[in-house]
């Protein structure tokens, strides 16, 4: 399998350094030291973008196009064509679906099951806080792919195989541990006087949670959610492994699958187009919510 | 109607963690108490008790013959205004200010109405539909009082709410708070380690240290009546004069200087001599001066200037306050102490000895 780097992780990036650079440049500086600056913007996007935009431009070539030599960089009209993508058929859609059902699913399952608990190892004086944290950071320690065959077990012992929820399960528990983690520290930074002030406006506890903490929280959700959904809609071995009915299969799995005629013929038309119409719903939710992660929706709650 | 009483409160968090010790206090309809004390102190976590958010390892809170200990913060009919403002970043004002009346399903007009009145007090009627971020450090001090007010609560209980404000603005929101609390005539508990706000606020004032109540009463006795040598130094600026003496005869010596002690404070080898700056002043030309010395130094305030005086073939050093348009003898300078005005304390406790000063 070709490891490559994942283009919403790579937008989400981007377009934290792209924010960094507007706000840190004054508006007027030495013209040689910006251009300098955008070189090496456009270097390093085209250094890091490189494998997608040959993806994307792949996904769009013809297949003669596509194992001319010496190669076609820029393509001219003939060897232009969207067949590739109409190959997929309608069940490719049916894949998307999986995909963003189970990813959806096990992302808000772990929020809700994971925001809470940062909460009380946050707040609470519970005893044994820190051999809690310890065993957190130990589960996260686990290289996951370790666990599959034990997973198998349980999953056919259960007769979860076959069934969305072999997915869903483990890919929430596996993004528990960071989930907490990461929620933790943002709780310990909330003010607490916030949630005093509540107290005495009358507020109960669950209201007051719901009402003033979380609307505070929406970042950090967002971006361990984001994490989580990345996570779940890449995920490759548990999908092959747990699912074997094609109806059910997720993305990465789909894409895998896709064949030639022959076992000597590689379809690399489809499999681009297979690839980027199962990036764009990633880089889409990165750009929609990546506003929201940058916001500091607490600023005006105490004097800082 | 609704007084607020503190009933042998003590907090204990460890074996040697105690906060509060035991703390008994009264605070009838319309006083203004003020607790006041050196961080560390206790002030804020007694604050919280009576508020609710911390409960009292034993001791009890009564607010108009209710005991309330054991109720939750919500149900106390207590509004709170927290040193950090603890705006609700992403409510607006108004929704700021509403908050607790929805929670008390208060009608929607009736609502809208003391929203109405309390803005207009404070003159936030322009920023009721902004969100707290947009607002200055003065704006959301305002929005946290009128969050206050508008509860129309039994006891107002306001935690150090000048402190993160700059100097010229504080100035003028502690004028308006006193008219403000004044107009209100309910009990009113504020916390600080500012001597000027205590001072100038309240009705009353209550010097902490190490949980306890050092002592308890109106500002000007406070100043003119320190209980102790922990009072007599924290209030009052620039600081009293604090001289450890030997004494001999009913008189304390001071190098080669001596000074009468009042026969109540009775026969003893030691005493200490408390004197704020201000009560101390240049001889007249036809006056016996308590003590000559040299000056070291000299910090001119405009107003009045502060001098550092070593007492001769001594090393004690004393300050005084003097007016800007005297002039001294900086070799030999001649001083005179009011014997009314001298405190005196025990050298070993630290108590106040006399029971009166004029």
């Amino acid at each position: 399998m070709i490891h490559q780097p994942d283009p919403a992780l790579l937008t989400l990036v981007f377009l934290t350094i792209m924010t960094a650079q507007n706000t840190t440049t004054p508006p007027k500086k030495i013209p040689t030291q910006r251009i300098l600056l955008w070189v090496g913007v456009a270097l390093m996007l085209l250094f890091c973008l490189a494998p997608v935009l040959w993806q994307i431009l792949t996904s769009f070539k013809t297949n003669p196009a596509i194992s001319a030599i010496p190669t076609v960089y820029i393509p001219n009209g003939d060897q232009l064509t969207i067949a590739h993508y109409f190959s997929l058929g309608n069940e490719f859609l049916r894949y998307i679906l999986n995909s963003f059902l189970v990813s959806l699913v096990s992302t808000v399952v772990c929020l809700a099951v994971g925001a809470p608990a940062a909460y009380a190892l946050a707040r609470l004086k519970i005893p044994g806080e820190q051999i809690v944290l310890a065993i957190v950071l130990v589960v996260s320690l686990f290289p996951y792919v370790l666990l599959f065959l034990g997973l198998l077990e349980i999953v056919k012992a259960a007769g979860l195989g076959n069934n969305y929820l072999a997915l869903i399960v483990p890919y929430t528990a596996i993004n528990l541990p960071l989930t907490i983690l990461v929620l933790r520290s943002f709780f310990q930074q909330l003010p607490k006087d916030l949630e005093d002030s509540a107290k005495i406006d009358g507020y109960q506890t669950v209201p007051m949670l719901l009402q003033i903490v979380l609307p505070m929280t929406i970042p950090a959700l967002v971006t361990t959610g984001i994490l989580t959904f990345i996570f779940a809609w890449n995920e490759f071995i548990f999908a092959l492994t747990f699912i074997t009915r094609s109806e059910l299969q997720t993305i990465p799995i789909a894409v895998a699958k896709l064949g030639g005629a022959s076992v000597f013929e590689i379809p690399y038309g489809p499999i681009a187009a297979a690839t980027v119409l199962g990036t764009i719903p990633l880089v889409l939710l990165v750009l929609f919510f990546q506003r929201r992660i940058v916001q500091g929706i607490t600023a005006g709650a105490v004097k800082g | 109607m609704a007084r607020l009483e503190l009933q042998h409160l003590r907090k204990q968090f460890a074996p040697h963690v105690i906060p509060v010790k035991d703390i008994s206090l009264t605070v009838e309809d319309g006083e203004f108490l003020t607790l006041l004390g050196p961080s560390g102190c206790g002030k804020s976590t007694l604050l919280r008790l009576v508020a609710g958010l911390d409960q009292p390892t034993h001791g009890q809170v009564i607010v108009g013959g209710t005991d309330l200990t054991f109720q939750p913060p919500g149900d106390r009919n207590m509004a709170m205004v927290f040193q950090s403002y603890a705006l609700y970043p992403h409510m607006t004002v108004a929704e700021n200010i509403s908050a607790s009346l929805k929670i008390r399903k208060v009608a929607a007009s009736e609502i809208q109405q003391r929203i109405g009145v309390v803005s207009e007090k404070l003159g936030l009627n322009h920023l009721l539909d902004r969100k707290p971020g947009k607002l200055s450090g003065g704006q959301r001090q305002r929005v946290a009082l009128a969050r206050a007010l508008v509860r129309n609560p039994e006891v107002f209980l306001l935690d150090e709410p000048l402190s993160n404000l700059d100097a010229l603005l504080r100035e003028q929101v502690r004028e308006e708070l006193k008219q403000i609390f004044n107009a209100q005539n309910k009990p009113v508990v504020y916390v600080t380690h500012d001597q000027t706000e205590a001072m100038t606020l309240s009705s009353k004032v209550a010097v902490l240290l190490d949980g306890m109540v050092q002592q308890l009463d109106p500002p000007s006795r406070i100043y003119t009546h320190p209980a102790n040598r922990f009072v007599a130094g924290f209030v009052g600026s620039p600081q009293m004069n604090f001289l450890e003496l030997n004494c001999e005869n009913s008189m304390a010596r001071v190098g080669a200087f001596s000074i009468p002690v009042p026969t109540e404070v009775g026969e003893r080898s030691q005493i200490d001599l408390g004197i704020r700056p201000e009560d101390l002043r240049l001889a007249q030309a036809d006056e016996t001066p308590t003590f000559r010395g040299r000056v070291t130094l000299v910090e001119n305030f405009g107003r009045e200037q502060l001098v550092t005086v070593q007492v001769a073939a001594t090393t004690t050093k004393i300050r005084m306050v003097i007016p800007p348009d005297q002039e001294w003898d900086e070799q030999d300078i001649a001083v005179v102490l009011e014997p009314a005005k001298i405190h005196w304390f025990d050298s070993k406790t630290g108590d106040r000895v006399t029971s009166s000063v004029a």
